[in-house]
C-alpha cells in the first residue's frame, strides 16, 4: 500500500495545516467562459499562499465528451502509468485518453506527466453498485495502492488542474486560459508542515466534487472518526478530505439539500435555532443532534462545487474570510474582494455573508437579472 | 478484646485558645470529643477520630487541630501499616472489612498523564466571555441518517433525547444511603442547572417528584422504591448493572439505617436490611437485559431513554456493545475510582479497571461496530473537575456523572466512614440529628456553583483549542496528548505521545 501520509505528511502531525487564498466564480446562465480572469484574481492574492500548491476546477470543461467520466491522473513514473492503464482497461472502457498538454513554465520545476482519459463504466462493474461509487472505488484504490500515481480529479465534463507552485503558474503550466467553462474555482495554497506535492494541491476532488478551503478546521479529529464509521478514510490527512467526504455524506449518500446540509457543517448557534419557528426548530435542532460530530468548528471558508452549483461558506463566527459580488448571471466569492473588483470593477453588489451563511449559486436558479434596471442604470 | 490498633490521628488542642463552648463535643459524631466536669477540661479519645474534619472547621476559636499519628513503624514496603492494621482489624473481628467512598489507592490516574491542546497561530482561540461558547449536550440515542420528506419536513423521528446545559450530572446517591436533604440538595441543583441528578436504588421520596424532570430513577437488583408512578416522574430510567465501588457486588443498607420515611420510599418494612442482590436475577444473560430495557421502555412509553450503568471491567467493550444492541439509549460506564456508601475493602480497592481506559476503548469499539451513534456515553468514578471532564469528553464520553465530588461540594472530607452510618457532615447518615446539618437551600447552592465553575471553566479550554461548541470535542482524541504513558497505554486510550 501506498503511504500517502509520508508523502503528505512525512513529520506525522496529527494533520496538514495550510492557509490560503481562494477564488470562484460561476455563471448562473450555464455561458461558458475562458480561465483568463479567474487566473488574474487568484494571482492577485498572491501573498496569501507561498508557493507550495495551486490549483483550479473547471465544469463543463468537456462538452465533447460530457456523459463520460473524466478522469486526471498524475504520474511520477512510467512504471505508475503503466500500472494504472492497465487498471483502466479492466475495469472501464476507454473512451479516449491523452496528455495534459503543458508549455514550459519557469516556476514550475520537476513537474509529473499529467494525463487525461474519458471512461465508461463496463459490466465488472457488481449488480447493485451505483455507478458513482463503483468510480469512488476505483479512485481509492488507484491512490491508496497503485504506486506513483494519483487521481487528480474524476467527474463528468469537469477536470482539476493543479500542482507545486503558485496558482498563475500552474495556470500558465497548464495552458488553461484556452479552457472553458462555466464555473472555476482556485486555490492558492500556504501550507506549513507539508513538503508540498502535486496531488496534495486543491481542489480536492472525488467524482463531480472539489473543495477548495481555506482554514484550519479544530474539530478535525472527531470529523475524521465520524465519517470513519462511514467508510471513509481519510488518507490525505487534510481538513479538505474531511470537508468533501461530510459533503459526499451528506448530499449524496444522505439526500441532504445543500443549504441543510450547510447547516451541519456550520450549524446556528442553540440560541439561535431557539429563536426559529417551530417546525424549523426542530428541523435544526434534530440536525445538529444527529450530525454534530460534523460540524466543522475552527476558522474555515470553503468553496465546494458539483455540477450546476457552486456553494461558498464560512464557519459559524466567520473566522476566515469571504467576500460575496453579483454582476448580471455572474456570481463571485473570493477571499478578498480585490480580486473580485480587479475582474469585475462594476459589480452590481458586493457583501460579506454572515458566518455559517451558505451563498448558492446555481444553474436551477440562476441569478435574476433585471434587464430594465440595466438599461436604467447604463444610462 | 483489646484492640491493638493504634489510633489514627490525634487530635490537638490549643488550651490558650479552647473556650470549653463544647462546640466540638456536638458536632462530632464518633464520639472523640467530651467535657470531663470533674477536671473542667475538655479531653479526646483520639483513638475515636476519624479525621473527618467536622469540629475543627466548627470550633469558634480554631483551637483544634487533626494531625496523622505520628506512630513509625520498622520500614517494609510490603508490610505497609494499612496491611498491618487491616490484619488487626480482621483479628479482632473475624469479618469482611468494610468501607466508604471510592478506592484509594495507588493505579495511575491517567487524567493526570493527558494534557489538552490550545490554539496558537494557524487558528484563533474564542474568547468564551465575547463569543458564544456552547456546553448543550443531548443524551439519547440516534440515528445514522436524518431522512426529509420532498417539502424539506422532517421524516425520521428521533428516540427521546434530554437536553443537558451542562455536561456533568450528579451521580446514583440512593436516599438512605445519603440523607434527604442530600436528594433535596442534588435535585434542586440539576433543576437550577439544567442537568440530572439520580436517585440511586433507594426509590424516590414524594416531596421530591415535582424535580421529576431533572431526575433519572434507577431500577436495581433489588427494585426497591420501583412503581409506574416514580418511572413516569422520571425523565431517564436508568438500570443499573454494577458499580465501580463495587462491581460483581450486590448492596446492604442495614435496618437501622431503614427509617419510617426510608421504607415508605423504599417501599420495604421499618428496620428490615434492604438486601440488593449481586446481579438483577432476572438478567442473568444479554437477551434478558433486552427485556428488560423494553419491558421499561413499554412501560414508559417510549417516552423516556433508558440507561444501563455497569461496572468498567475487563470486557467492557464487548459488554458495551452487547448494551448497545439491546437497546440501552445511554450506557454508564463506572470505574475502579468510583464510591460507595459502605463496601467490602477487598473488593473497592482491587476490583474493577480506570475509568479512562474503559471509556477510551468502550468508544472505539462501538465506532469499529458502526453502532456508535445508536446511544450516549455517561462515565463516573472520580471525575475531580472541569479538567477531568473535558477530558473524558475529549476521549468519547457524551457526559459524566459525578459522586464524590458533589459530596465534597456538600462537605464531605473523604474520611471513609459512611458505612458507619455516623457522618458527621450529615452526609451519608439517616440519623435525623446529623442529616439536618445539610440545608438544602445552602446546599443546592454550594452545589450550583461548583458546576458553574466547571462550566466556565470548560468553556475557557474549549476556546483555548479554538472550538466553540463541546460536541467538536466530543471524541476529538487530537485534542489531547499523553505523558509518560507507554506505548500500549497511548494505544488503548487512542492518544498520541506529547510532543509528537
Amino acid at each position: 500500500m501506498k503511504d500517502l501520509d509520508r508523502i503528505q505528511n512525512p513529520y506525522r502531525d496529527d494533520k496538514v495545516i495550510d492557509a490560503c487564498s481562494i477564488f470562484g466564480m460561476m455563471d448562473t446562465s450555464g455561458k461558458r467562459f475562458s480561465g483568463k480572469d479567474i487566473i488574474r484574481a487568484i494571482a492577485n492574492m498572491h501573498d496569501r499562499g507561498n508557493g507550495l500548491g495551486g490549483g483550479f476546477a473547471v465544469y463543463g470543461l468537456y462538452p465533447d465528451y460530457a456523459d463520460r467520466y473524466a478522469f486526471h491522473i498524475m504520474y511520477l513514473t512510467k512504471k505508475g502509468q503503466e500500472e494504472v492503464e492497465s487498471l483502466l482497461r479492466k475495469k472501464f472502457h476507454l473512451i479516449h485518453q491523452e496528455e495534459i498538454p503543458t508549455q514550459p513554465t519557469p516556476a514550475i520545476t520537476d513537474p509529473p506527466a499529467v494525463w487525461r482519459y474519458f471512461l465508461e463504466i463496463n459490466e465488472l462493474k457488481p449488480e447493485g453498485k451505483s455507478d458513482d461509487d463503483y468510480v469512488v472505488e476505483q479512485v481509492m484504490n488507484i491512490n491508496t495502492q497503485l504506486q506513483d500515481a494519483f487521481v487528480f480529479s474524476s467527474g463528468k465534463n469537469m477536470g482539476a488542474f493543479k500542482g507545486v507552485g503558485y496558482p498563475e503558474d500552474i495556470a500558465e503550466y497548464f495552458c488553461l486560459e484556452q479552457y472553458e467553462g462555466y464555473l472555476w474555482t482556485a486555490h492558492g495554497r500556504f501550507p506549513t508542515n507539508s513538503p508540498g506535492w502535486w496531488g496534495g494541491a486543491h481542489p480536492f476532488c472525488i467524482l463531480d466534487w472539489t473543495v477548495v478551503h481555506n482554514g484550519e478546521i479544530s474539530s478535525y479529529g472527531i470529523n475524521r472518526r465520524y465519517l470513519e464509521q462511514y467508510g471513509y478514510h481519510c488518507t490525505m490527512q487534510t481538513d479538505t478530505e474531511v470537508v468533501a467526504y461530510a459533503v459526499d455524506l451528506l448530499i449524496r449518500k444522505h439526500n441532504l439539500p445543500v443549504e441543510i446540509a450547510a447547516r451541519v457543517l456550520a450549524a446556528p448557534l442553540w440560541s439561535d435555532i431557539e429563536r426559529r419557528p417551530p417546525a424549523e426548530q426542530e428541523l435544526l435542532r434534530t440536525l445538529r443532534q444527529v450530525y454534530g460530530s460534523l460540524l466543522l468548528n475552527g476558522p474555515f471558508t470553503v468553496i465546494i462545487a458539483h455540477h450546476g452549483e457552486m456553494i461558498g461558506l464560512t464557519d459559524r463566527i466567520r473566522l476566515r474570510p469571504l467576500t460575496v459580488g453579483t454582476k448580471g448571471s455572474m456570481l463571485y466569492l473570493s477571499s478578498e474582494e480585490s480580486a473580485i473588483r480587479l475582474v469585475c470593477p462594476d459589480l452590481d453588489d458586493a457583501w460579506i455573508p454572515a458566518g455559517g451563511e451558505p451563498i448558492i449559486g446555481s444553474l436551477q436558479a440562476p441569478i435574476k437579472v433585471d434587464v430594465e434596471e440595466m438599461v436604467a442604470h447604463a444610462h | 478484646m483489646k484492640t491493638y490498633l493504634p489510633p489514627k490521628f490525634l487530635v490537638e488542642r490549643d488550651l490558650e485558645r479552647c473556650i470549653k463552648c463544647e462546640v466540638c463535643v456536638n458536632q462530632c459524631s464518633f464520639d472523640n470529643h467530651y467535657y470531663d466536669a470533674e477536671d473542667d477540661e475538655m479531653k479526646s479519645r483520639t483513638e475515636n477520630c476519624a479525621g473527618c474534619h467536622r469540629c475543627v472547621t466548627f470550633c469558634p476559636t480554631g483551637a483544634l487541630t487533626v494531625r496523622r499519628n505520628p506512630l513509625e513503624y520498622r520500614d517494609n514496603y510490603n508490610w505497609r501499616p494499612e496491611y498491618i492494621e487491616d490484619i488487626i482489624k480482621q483479628a479482632e473481628t473475624g469479618s469482611i472489612l468494610l468501607t466508604g467512598m471510592g478506592n484509594d489507592k495507588g493505579q495511575r490516574i491517567y487524567w493526570d498523564h493527558l494534557v489538552l491542546n490550545a490554539s496558537q497561530v494557524t487558528n484563533p482561540s474564542i474568547d468564551p466571555l465575547r463569543e458564544p461558547m456552547e456546553l448543550t449536550t443531548f443524551l439519547g440515542g440516534k440515528p445514522d441518517r436524518l431522512e426529509l420528506d420532498a417539502d424539506r419536513k422532517l421524516k425520521t423521528k428521533l428516540t427521546p433525547q434530554v437536553r443537558l446545559e451542562v455536561p456533568v450530572m450528579f451521580a446514583a446517591m440512593s436516599y438512605g444511603a445519603v440523607s434527604l436533604n442530600v436528594h433535596q440538595s442534588l435535585a434542586r441543583a440539576a433543576t437550577e442547572m439544567g442537568t440530572l441528578w439520580n436517585t440511586g436504588e433507594g426509590g424516590l421520596h414524594p416531596t421530591l417528584y415535582k424535580y421529576g424532570k431533572n431526575t433519572i430513577v434507577q431500577v436495581a437488583s433489588g427494585r426497591f422504591g420501583v412503581h409506574p408512578e416514580y418511572l413516569d416522574t422520571a425523565r431517564v430510567v436508568e438500570i443499573k448493572i454494577g458499580q465501580g465501588a463495587k462491581p460483581g457486588i450486590g448492596g446492604h443498607l442495614p435496618g437501622e439505617k431503614v427509617s419510617a420515611e426510608v421504607s415508605t420510599t423504599r417501599m420495604i418494612p421499618q428496620g428490615t436490611d434492604a438486601l440488593s442482590p449481586a446481579p438483577q436475577h432476572d438478567i442473568y444473560s444479554i437477551e434478558d437485559l433486552a427485556q428488560l430495557v423494553y419491558a421499561l421502555k413499554e412501560a414508559t412509553h417510549y417516552q423516556k431513554p433508558v440507561s444501563v450503568k455497569i461496572a468498567a471491567v475487563h470486557n467492557s467493550a464487548a459488554i458495551a456493545s452487547g448494551m448497545v444492541r439491546a437497546g440501552a439509549d445511554i450506557i454508564v460506564l463506572d470505574g475502579l475510582r468510583g464510591a460507595t456508601g459502605a463496601a467490602p475493602k477487598v473488593i473497592r480497592d482491587n476490583v474493577g479497571i480506570p475509568i479512562e481506559l474503559a471509556l477510551a476503548s468502550v468508544d472505539s469499539r462501538l465506532r469499529q461496530e458502526g453502532i456508535r451513534n445508536r446511544a450516549s456515553i455517561v462515565i463516573s468514578g472520580g471525575i475531580r473537575g472541569s479538567a477531568d471532564v473535558a477530558k473524558a469528553v475529549a476521549l468519547g464520553a457524551d457526559a459524566v456523572y459525578i459522586g464524590t465530588a458533589a459530596l465534597i461540594a456538600l462537605g464531605c472530607r473523604l474520611c471513609q466512614q459512611c458505612h458507619t452510618g455516623k457522618c458527621a457532615w450529615g452526609i451519608c447518615t439517616s440519623d435525623l440529628f446529623l442529616s439536618k446539618r445539610i440545608n438544602p437551600e445552602i446546599g443546592a447552592r454550594r452545589l450550583a456553583n461548583l458546576l458553574r465553575g466547571w462550566s466556565l471553566e470548560l468553556k475557557e479550554m474549549l476556546g483555548g483549542m479554538g472550538i466553540n461548541a463541546l460536541e467538536s470535542l466530543r471524541g476529538n482524541r487530537l485534542a489531547l496528548r499523553g505523558v509518560g504513558l507507554n506505548e500500549n497505554e497511548l494505544d488503548t486510550l487512542g492518544v498520541r505521545m506529547a510532543g509528537s
